[in-house]
């Protein structure tokens, strides 16, 4: 009887899931890409991170923000791991407002690496306003602040297109097709060849779309490496205590003519 | 409990214990005579003890960082990820923590449906925990607005505007709680508050729960009253504390495979948007675990009558021990109401189901449909099901196989006379 049950109720959760293509059939699924930090071992890919901080940094940084990273992170273990001298040099290239000082000016200076990524607009207002009505959102939680996660972020870089004859878009609407609602006021700002690579990669949309992904992916989950190795090793220690424990269960129990 | 009284064997022991007798609570604990055929499932008061206590660790260490703030409390959660040493591993143990925590709660639930443990002389301990259970709920709802994410934001404005649907005092009452004119920065302190004090009442209610248990004892898989101690029952330690131990381990694993390896899956993306009181999400959906009682709010054309409706869903629960009329605890002997039971588990997951989806079309059909089917059960079948059904022959104790005589009349000669 109980068996049967369990049967009905799988079923039924099939059905029910099955159901569920019903509700999104207006969105084009997004590209699923093979990330290398996919998986129970996934690791990020330490070139392709500090090809993608190149893009962030000479792309989008001009409008997106990533308020809660600082030049520091990128020398941490686990990231784009840049040497110290290069997080420095990184660092020192904004200039910083900081202060009051002595006298309760403000004043900037070059930036250190314990600073915080250097936002282009002051406010939230100021960005909407210099970009037609939209803000760009903030990129340093992005990759989790949307669902399809990484594979969403590449499918709207290269989701670009001409509008489908018939859909007409407004002055600074461009057509995208995995973006919801297929509108959005963010231009392609990828081209082939727009980055010129340090490492001598060729950069193609599709390979500056996956590395400014893969930095994204990092900063919103900077401790991804470090949460996977740990992981694993508080699984093998949970699964070998576990068989300790259900040893000496069956022998404590062995005492008794119930089996356990 | 136990038959013999302890005595502690130093002098320093028996100076303390006839002042304050721990070291008898200690000796009643291990040797609390516990039926020997528990099976699995009873393992997870255990469990939800272990999720109470790493939910407030984590949680005091969290609020050593966090800042209750509308305009700081984002920044702080972003801090402990970033930041904390460990705050990454702390702050996902403690939101996949509450997730695991709800899991257990409700197989505990459902495992007290099934075997009947909320039935005389057990009624009071149901109560206790359907207390437990209401008071997680308020605990996780702010827990899950203090991150100040758009969930957070728009899930506390949904849930709060329901007390506005009370006539008359609706309003006020909804400002009052708000302590603005609108979920803002006052909500979100007080939020905090009462998010720190209720685990404190909920382990003060774990205790009486389980004070209340030891009075009777555990109910059983058989559902039968047993002599304790006897030979039907096994002393607590070892035997029961190395059991939940190697559920409890297991339980860990699952829990480890969340936090480490898939931490946000059961979260909502959106609550990575810090919340925006001028853009509302596509679908606002509570966590997962309140997603039966959303479905049935929503299945109410009506604003009152969806409230009163899901607050009844939860209270109907209370009054469960006399709405069931049958005088056979567990359905392993009730053939008709186990099967009322898993459709009744069908039901409910149907429900959690329909409660992440729009609520319209087939979804609000589904729900409908669900909503009636949830209260028919407590309100019809449970007192009908318990007279007309013929149950099966029960076993005398737990050691001896069914109906081999005995003297006595046992609950099981009572119940076959009765049908």
């Amino acid at each position: 009887m109980i068996k049967f049950n369990i049967k009905l109720i799988v079923l039924s959760f099939l059905l029910l899931v099955s159901l569920k293509p019903l509700q999104s059939a207006e969105m084009v699924d997004p590209i699923k890409v093979d990330w290398s930090f996919k998986g129970l071992t996934g690791t990020f890919d330490r070139a392709s991170l500090q090809r993608g901080f190149q893009v962030y940094k000479e792309v989008c940084a001009s409008c997106h923000s990533m308020q809660y990273l600082s030049y520091r992170n990128l020398g941490e273990p686990g990231g784009p791991e840049f040497s110290v001298q290069e997080v420095k040099a990184i660092a020192a290239s904004f200039e910083i407002e900081d202060g009051p000082d002595s006298q309760g000016e403000m004043f900037t200076r070059p930036g250190k690496p314990s600073d915080k990524f250097k936002s282009p607009y002051p406010n939230v207002q100021a960005a909407t306003a210099a970009n037609g009505g939209a803000y760009p959102p903030d990129m340093s939680v992005l990759v989790k602040a949307r669902k399809g996660g990484a594979n969403y972020i590449y499918s709207v870089l290269v989701g670009y297109e001409d509008p489908p004859p018939g859909v007409t878009l407004d002055d600074g609407v461009y057509y995208n097709k995995y973006m919801a609602g297929n509108k959005i006021k963010m231009p392609n700002n990828l081209m082939d060849g727009l980055v010129e690579y340090a490492d001598g990669t060729e950069s193609t949309v599709e390979q500056m779309a996956k590395d400014v992904t893969t930095f994204l992916a990092w900063a919103a989950e900077p401790e991804l490496e470090e949460r996977h190795k740990t992981g694993v090793k508080v699984i093998i220690y949970l699964v070998l205590l576990t068989t300790l424990v259900y040893l000496s269960m069956k022998k404590i129990w062995s005492r008794v003519d119930t089996e356990v | 409990m136990s038959e013999h009284e302890y005595v502690p064997k130093s002098k320093a022991g028996k100076w303390f214990n006839d002042r304050l007798p721990l070291l008898t609570l200690g000796a009643h604990l291990t040797d609390y005579p516990t039926p020997k055929n528990l099976n699995y499932w009873w393992t997870f008061g255990g469990i939800l003890t272990f999720c109470l206590i790493t939910q407030i660790v984590t949680g005091i260490v969290l609020a050593m960082h966090y800042v209750a703030h509308a305009d700081l409390a984002f920044a702080s959660v972003e801090h402990i990820m970033r930041d904390v040493n460990y705050g990454w591993l702390i702050r996902y143990i403690h939101s996949n923590g509450a997730s695991m925590f709800f899991l257990a709660v409700y197989i505990h639930i459902f495992r007290s449906l099934f075997y009947g443990s909320y039935k005389s002389p057990r009624e009071v301990i149901w109560i206790i925990g359907l207390m437990i259970y209401l008071l997680m709920m308020a605990a996780a709802f702010m827990g899950y607005v203090l991150p100040w994410g758009q969930m957070s934001f728009w899930g506390a404005t949904v849930i709060t505007n329901l007390f506005s649907a009370i006539p008359l005092v609706g309003d006020s009452i909804t400002t009052w709680l708000w302590g603005a004119y609108s979920v803002d920065n006052p909500t979100l302190n007080r939020f905090f508050s009462l998010h720190y004090l209720i685990p404190f009442l909920i382990l003060g209610l774990v205790v009486l729960h389980i004070w209340a248990l030891h009075v009777p004892g555990n109910n059983n898989p058989v559902g039968i009253d047993i002599k304790k101690p006897s030979k039907d029952t096994v002393p607590f330690h070892p035997y029961i504390t190395i059991k939940d131990a190697f559920a409890l381990l297991v339980f860990m694993i699952i829990f480890a495979g969340f936090v480490f390896f898939t931490p946000n899956v059961l979260g909502h993306s959106d609550n990575y948007i810090p919340a925006n009181p001028l853009v509302t999400p596509a679908h606002i959906v509570p966590e997962w675990y309140l997603l039966p009682f959303y479905a049935i709010l929503r299945s109410v054309p009506d604003k009152l009558g969806g409230v009163i409706l899901m607050f009844s869903a939860i209270f109907i629960l209370f009054v469960l021990p006399w709405l069931d009329t049958s005088k056979v605890r567990s359905a392993v002997f009730r053939p008709i109401y186990r099967q009322f039971f898993w459709i009744l588990v069908i039901d409910v997951l149907m429900l959690g189901y329909v409660g992440a989806m729009p609520a319209e079309g087939i979804y609000l059909v589904l729900a409908r449909v669900g909503t009636i089917y949830y209260f028919l059960h407590f309100i019809v079948v449970m007192p009908v099901v318990g007279y007309l059904e013929k149950t099966d022959p029960i076993p005398m104790s737990i050691s001896e196989p069914v109906l081999t005589g005995g003297a006595e009349p046992s609950l099981a000669r009572k119940v076959n006379d009765k049908v």
